[in-house]
């Protein structure tokens, strides 16, 4: 499973949503230790660009190369909603052939030890979002895909995800997070998708800029999003 | 891999452990009991009809566990999780068709025999019966799941799932009852063959509609 070590890029990636181009031209390559931060605003594609990343998605132009083992970590946690946490995370446990105690070792570090009779329904957005963080854990998978890691979660947990992430890319592993919060993850390489925008036809109205100038004129500009422009 | 996957999926589906999958098997046994009440008594008219009402009910109760048996995965991320971890879509919907089909059909032949008592089936139609609905089945859970992957990206999709299996279902419907009309078990070669063709492609149509459902 450790045997090569992992690579992830991507060559003039293209994709879209609808009729709509996300992004044109985005390539990068990460080797095995790298951690990539992408930021954009909501609607940008950070989405689109980790499932078509994952393989999930065929971009419309372009193609994306993968070595290694891939972890995916996104809004929808796999956890069946009517189990108890523990069975639920058994599951998966089961599917990775991970044993009970590095099972057990991942509940411990997030913290899940005392919910794991409680059905998956009933736990809070961050609870749910910390089993799904332990299931790609025990995923032990090379290359970790994380689309926003850290909604949801209190800011314990938050600095617990760039921990995760720094240990992972110290074993070798490869990671590439789309978020628009900061990570504390040293070396970490970042790029903005809203670089990769299409340009518009003449006179159409740049949607996301076109909330921002819609308000009052008296409220200042927003700074640019976090790490925007790398 | 898969047998993990057939039992957490059985878990799922099957009556009495699952959430509420025992409503096909009561639904199949509650419209065998109502028959007779509509109908009167009359043991004769009962036995010549009552097999037809029992295939009916069987495909209805079909249709009941199609809401959840693709489209609430697709919401989870389930089938993501699986392709990730190098699962076929297709392998991911053959285990899924067996685990459906265990969860509806052997119940429903077993709830047959109650049914049968109330509908005045008995020897050797009954034995027709079982063994039509035994070889039916299959072929009912294969286009139920089909049409379940197919829909399951559709805002409406559980009402247009019962809609497109009723068609779809005829031919198991007009081979398996007639069977049962004319007293002849050859034409349950006929259900048999429906059945085989439709649990081959199956897996294969579902693997493909729930790949193509991830993209949009």
């Amino acid at each position: 499973m450790q045997a090569s070590p992992p690579a992830l890029s991507a060559h003039d990636l293209a994709c879209r949503r609808g009729d709509r181009l996300l992004f044109r031209r985005l390539s990068f390559a990460l080797e095995a230790g790298a951690a990539c931060h992408v930021t954009g605003a909501n609607g940008a594609g950070k989405t689109t660009l980790i499932r078509a990343l994952a393989g999930l998605m065929t971009p419309c132009a372009g193609e994306v190369r993968r070595a290694g083992t891939l972890g995916l970590l996104d809004e929808r946690s796999g956890l069946d909603p009517d189990l108890p946490l523990g069975r639920a995370m058994r599951f998966w446990a089961d599917m990775d052939r991970l044993g009970f105690p590095a099972l057990e070792s991942c509940y411990d570090r997030l913290g899940l030890d005392s919910l794991l009779e409680v059905p998956v329904r009933y736990l809070s957005t961050g609870q749910k979002k910390r089993a799904a963080l332990a299931r790609l854990l025990g995923q032990r998978a090379q290359i970790w895909l994380l689309d926003e890691p850290l909604s949801g979660l209190d800011t314990a947990s938050q600095s617990l995800v760039s921990k995760l992430v720094r240990e992972h890319c110290g074993r070798g592993g490869i990671a590439l997070i789309a978020s628009h919060q900061p990570l504390d993850v040293p070396g970490m390489t970042s790029f903005a998708i809203e670089d990769y925008r299409p340009p518009l036809p003449e006179g159409w109205e740049d949607e996301a800029d076109g909330e921002r100038h819609t308000h009052a004129p008296s409220t200042p500009t927003q700074p640019p999003p976090q790490g925007g422009g790398a | 891999m898969l047998v993990q996957l057939l039992r957490r999926d059985l878990a799922q589906f099957f009556p009495f452990t699952g959430s509420g999958a025992a409503l096909p098997v009561v639904f199949f046994v509650a419209v065998a009991m109502l028959f007779p009440f509509a109908v009167g008594p009359d043991a004769n008219l009962l036995a010549k009809t009552g097999g037809g009402v029992v295939w009916i009910a069987a495909l209805l109760a079909a249709i009941l566990p199609l809401e959840k048996l693709v489209a609430r995965d697709i919401d989870l991320g389930f089938f993501d999780q699986l392709k990730l971890r190098g699962m076929a879509e297709e392998a991911t919907m053959a285990v899924r068709l067996i685990a459906h089909w265990l969860s509806f059909g052997p119940p429903l032949v077993l709830a047959t025999f109650p049914a049968a008592a109330l509908l005045k089936i008995e020897g050797e139609s009954l034995q027709i019966l079982l063994l039509g609905l035994l070889v039916g089945t299959p072929g009912l859970a294969a286009i139920g799941l089909m049409i379940a992957a197919l829909t399951a990206s559709l805002r409406a999709g559980a009402a247009l799932s019962g809609l497109l299996l009723i068609p779809l279902a005829l031919p198991i419907l007009i081979f398996g009852a007639g069977a049962l009309a004319r007293s002849d078990p050859v034409s349950l070669g006929f259900v048999a063959a429906i059945s085989l063709a439709l649990v081959a492609i199956a897996p294969f149509a579902a693997g493909a509609a729930i790949r193509a459902a991830r993209e949009n």
